[in-house]
């Protein structure tokens, strides 16, 4: 369980990463908090020639609080997403998944820049970021650019990023009124990546009916899975139980999850309508102030 | 600017238990070999060296982390705790006390681990119920299944602590 051999370099800068990524080329390998890349390499299922690590890059560890969004650095940990006031406050979903991502352990280290970008398809961040429509900001050696989280995640442990570039942080928009959102999983022992997880969104009229629902899925197959039918589906009707479940179910029904040792495929389906109602039940009752 | 070399071999400096501690490492040695095999405080456990058994916790700034999964370069300039941090002197901190009053250790393997978890719970939440221990423990791992007698010892440590221990 060593770790195969590697250089390590520790720039201070987003560009100095940038730059060492370049040189090192294609088989350099950005550390973060290193809670997933460091079993990798123990596992030796991986054996990158350079480590960049970000973790002494000035500024990445920020959380900033903007009229609209909330911008988190790439190198914010689990934990602190899980305290900090102002990710309460703007972006309350990451605060409540917050503890379901791995043991406390892991949440001091681990970092949600680093999770986006290992994108595990039963990890917590993918499914929230696209559910709250996040966008990420992507340094390469041609600058930054903007990537919305929904061309981000390509498959399993694969993103659109290139090799040279460094995830620098993440943009969450501060959800508009009458919005409420909710997070749910089922793990075999706690701490254990999620079986399933679901976290949905739904935005009320003033009316008391729904102007805008989704559901995200994860563990569900190569990556997170964002279904925005649910919108359309609830469009103008009250967010009554029978309504929201109805909408779970065929949400659930559009899923393609695999069978693996710890559930079958059916398994996952019928999981995931449970999660996907629950989790639109309190969002609606979040949505309209009642919980 | 350039930027820095890429090395396979470099210098730490560190806090460890309070005492300032240097090696020359190789890049890929993890914090928990730089203790133990570095610094000889094999107190430390090594386990599944992957981050699921807990064994080799250790206290990175005040918060508990693998120190498998964490690269001795990464502590460069960090302060770290051990189990042999704990105690001050002979005297025991109330989680070891809480833990040997308890019959908390079996083989003992695991046991570094819980010890440093459990000190960080109580700094945090000094009057934990079962169900926030338990919470707190779930990253650990004991082979010999010792787990009600754990719980049993992080409570007594609380009551420990709260009687005016540590």
């Amino acid at each position: 369980m060593k770790p195969p051999p590697f250089a390590y370099v520790a720039p201070d800068t987003v560009s100095g990463a940038v730059a060492a990524l370049v040189e090192a080329g294609e088989d350099a390998k950005v550390l973060a908090g290193g809670q997933s890349l460091l079993p990798l390499l123990a596992l030796r299922l991986g054996r990158p020639s350079v480590l960049v690590d970000v973790g002494r890059v000035t500024g990445l560890d920020r959380v900033e609080a903007r009229p609209d969004r909330l911008v988190i650095g790439a190198t914010v940990t689990h934990a602190r997403l899980a305290r900090d006031p102002s990710v309460a406050r703007h972006a309350p979903l990451l605060a409540e998944a917050a503890p379901s991502v791995a043991h406390a352990a892991v949440r001091n280290r681990g970092t949600f820049g680093g999770s986006l970008a290992h994108n595990d398809p039963a990890a917590e961040w993918p499914a929230v970021a696209l559910l709250l429509g996040a966008r990420v900001v992507a340094e390469g050696p041609g600058g930054p650019r903007e990537v919305a989280a929904t061309d981000l995640f390509e498959s399993y442990l694969t993103t659109t990023l290139a090799p040279d570039e460094v995830l620098v942080e993440a943009h969450v928009p501060v959800p508009g009124p009458r919005t409420g959102t909710a997070f749910e999983e089922v793990s075999r022992r706690p701490g254990d990546f999620a079986l399933v997880g679901a976290c949905a969104r739904v935005g009320l009229a003033p009316d008391g009916t729904v102007a805008d629902a989704a559901v995200a899925f994860l563990g569900v197959g190569s990556t997170a899975v964002l279904d925005e039918r649910p919108g359309v589906e609830l469009a103008g009707r009250l967010p009554a139980d029978e309504a929201l479940d109805e909408v779970a179910r065929a949400a659930a029904a559009r899923l393609e999850p695999h069978d693996d040792l710890h559930a079958t495929a059916a398994y996952r389906r019928r999981v995931a309508a449970t999660l996907a109602r629950r989790t639109l039940q309190r969002a609606a009752a979040r949505a309209g102030g009642l919980a | 600017m350039t930027p820095p070399e890429p090395r396979t071999e470099l210098d730490v400096a560190l806090e460890v238990n309070g005492e300032p501690r240097r090696a020359r490492v190789e890049a890929r040695r993890s914090l928990a070999e730089l203790l133990r095999d570095d610094l000889g405080l094999t107190g430390t456990h090594l386990g599944c060296e992957h981050g699921v058994c807990g064994s080799c916790t250790v206290l990175l700034d005040g918060n508990p982390v693998r120190s498998c999964l964490t690269l001795a370069v990464q502590a460069d300039g960090r302060v770290v705790t051990t189990v042999e941090g704990l105690a001050d002197g002979d005297d025991l901190h109330p989680v070891q006390q809480g833990c040997l009053e308890r019959w908390s250790f079996q083989c003992g393997f695991c046991t570094p681990g819980v010890l440093i978890t459990a000190a960080a719970l109580l700094d945090e939440e000094p009057d934990p119920d079962e169900a926030t221990v338990r919470e707190a423990l779930s990253g650990h791992l004991c082979r010999c299944t010792g787990y009600e007698s754990i719980v049993d010892g992080v409570l007594r440590a609380a009551e420990i602590a709260r009687e005016g221990g540590r």
